[in-house]
């Protein structure tokens, strides 16, 4: 591994001919070193636009990983529709438009000293960081929903390297037909809205087609969600008799899990036998972020709405899910939309200009819930004085009605997410 | 104004003078969440237009259509009703500017 002090980079740099926007300009005009901790979609993106834009910010990533596995499209693997390798992105094109990518977890943040202590032991000094760390998941919340039990009741809910939405898929793939699937959704917020139904709807799609006798129980924290009206029209039409939904107001909260038997047991006592179980926990912000003080009584971290700047730290910008962005939704697609007016906000300090001025944040979440039929909700949103708000009249959801009707649209959609697929992991990884 | 063909521009970049070279102007903030759809820069990716090189007014046009519902769209419509006149000149004139 290279030495991370500045010098070292700056040679390191100037011999392997790193490729610079401007190759006349030397690396000692360097306005200020911009850390990055997190290659997902925040902080890929981050990083990425902070080249484009900013080519004299000296701009280093930190993630453990060698290769990121997206969230979204992960329940395509589910369906066998998508492989690992599919969903799977380098960061060699980060590489080459001249981050410095390190390999190594950030282990803790020095508030005061503006340095990200790395596992490897080494020490990183940042002018500005941005923190796009993502979730954890609150072990124990659900009694006896531990790291171990994931191993029999996966979660698929934190890549990692595809170990725990393969090992669902595995287990779908060995279940019986006239099985029992199980689903423990969360309340909010929690990381992708629309996931869990979008997941429910992939595992259906394929036990349609393997084994059309299994039965679907989805155990809700909660008595509405994202995009309802169209996955419960979709579930009707597509999957007639094969979901049960169970809200949280006829006893839908899972509050204890039985690893050995495969028991979901909910608040008022009922015991739900599953043959294959998915837990998606609560969850809160990643450690990193709580360890540093960042996080409020809520487990998420406050933010400046128009700069992302932590409230309880200067010059650490939090983006992407670890972050209170109500009424914004915890997606990949507002990640990246917000990674970049974090960096433009934390390039203009450094560079001694003024904040960019309000602008709009974007979000598209698109879900496949069967064959060439797809679903989306949009979102426009703007900072206010203490948070962020959804721009009247406008975004939504697809438009309801019998397939007969909305074929085209729900087929236009489907070609739809691929295309989102393809772009926003262009504009973080390539 | 004309799209210049690839390789047209690249002779003329070729014989320019090192000051038209610099960039073109930096994207604004409100543009760069198009990426997320419409591929980096605009370039388009699958079933999603490419939308780089727009023709400024069929930009603006285009907008007011997909705001109306008058236009044909399968989530442009929902989207367009977010963004003001201000704010979509900027990015007519953003878009116009790209190859």
């Amino acid at each position: 591994m290279t030495r991370l002090t500045r010098r070292a980079f700056s040679l390191a740099a100037a011999s392997a001919g790193l490729t610079l926007s401007a190759p006349g300009i030397v690396r000692a005009q360097t306005t200020g070193r911009l850390v990055v901790i997190g290659g997902g979609f925040g902080g890929a993106s981050a990083a990425r636009y902070a080249r484009i834009a900013f080519p004299r910010l000296e701009v280093t990533l930190i993630e453990p990983k060698a290769t990121f596995v997206t969230c979204p499209y992960g329940n395509l693997l589910l369906a066998g529709e998508r492989t690992l390798p599919q969903i799977t992105h380098s960061y060699d094109g980060l590489k080459a438009r001249g981050v410095r990518v390190v390999q190594d977890w950030a282990d803790g943040i020095d508030a005061t000293a503006k340095t990200v202590r790395l596992r490897g032991g080494q020490t990183v000094p940042y002018d500005k960081l941005i923190l796009s760390p993502g979730i954890a998941i609150r072990w124990n919340a659900i009694e006896g929903y531990n790291e171990a039990a994931a191993e029999t009741l996966p979660h698929a809910w934190v890549p990692g390297a595809g170990e725990q939405t393969t090992l669902l898929r595995r287990q779908l793939e060995a279940l019986p037909d006239g099985g029992v699937v199980g689903f423990a959704i969360p309340p909010n917020p929690f990381r992708c809205p629309p996931g869990p139904y979008e997941r429910i709807s992939m595992v259906a799609s394929y036990l349609k087609k393997h084994k059309p006798r299994a039965k679907i129980i989805a155990l809700d924290a909660k008595d509405a969600f994202s995009k309802q009206g169209l996955f419960q029209d979709a579930w009707n039409e597509l999957y007639p008799g094969m979901i049960e939904w169970v809200p949280l107001n006829k006893d839908g909260r899972v509050t204890k899990v039985d690893v050995r038997e495969k028991i979901f047991e909910t608040e008022l006592g009922t015991r739900h036998k599953v043959d294959v179980g998915n837990v998606i926990p609560p969850q809160s912000a990643a450690k990193i972020a709580i360890d540093a003080g960042l996080t409020n009584e809520t487990g998420w971290v406050p933010v400046n709405p128009l700069t992302f700047e932590a409230v309880r730290a200067r010059d650490i910008h939090v983006i992407g899910d670890a972050n209170i962005g109500q009424v914004m939704p915890k997606s990949g697609y507002i990640a990246n939309s917000t990674s970049k007016v974090a960096v433009a906000a934390a390039a203009a300090a450094l560079e001694g200009r003024p904040a960019p001025g309000p602008t709009v944040y974007f979000n598209t979440c698109y879900s496949h819930v069967g064959d060439e039929y797809g679903i989306s909700v949009v979102g426009v949103f703007r900072p206010t004085d203490t948070g962020f708000a959804e721009t009247p009249n406008s975004g939504g959801v697809s438009p309801r009605g019998p397939l007969a009707q909305q074929r085209e649209q729900r087929r236009l959609e489907a070609l739809h997410a691929d295309a989102w697929y393809a772009s926003i992991t262009k504009d973080a990884f390539s | 104004m004309t799209r210049l063909r690839p390789a047209l521009f690249g002779l003329a970049l070729a014989l320019a003078p090192a000051a038209a070279l610099a960039q073109s102007a930096p994207a604004p903030l409100i543009a760069l969440s198009c990426a997320g759809c419409h591929g980096p820069a605009g370039a388009g990716e699958g079933s999603v237009p490419r939308i780089a090189g727009y023709d400024r007014e069929a930009f603006v046009q285009s907008w007011a259509a997909f705001r109306a519902n008058e236009r044909p769209a399968s989530i442009m419509n929902r989207i367009a009703r977010g963004f003001n006149d201000a704010e979509v000149a900027e990015l007519a004139a953003y878009f116009a500017g790209l190859r």
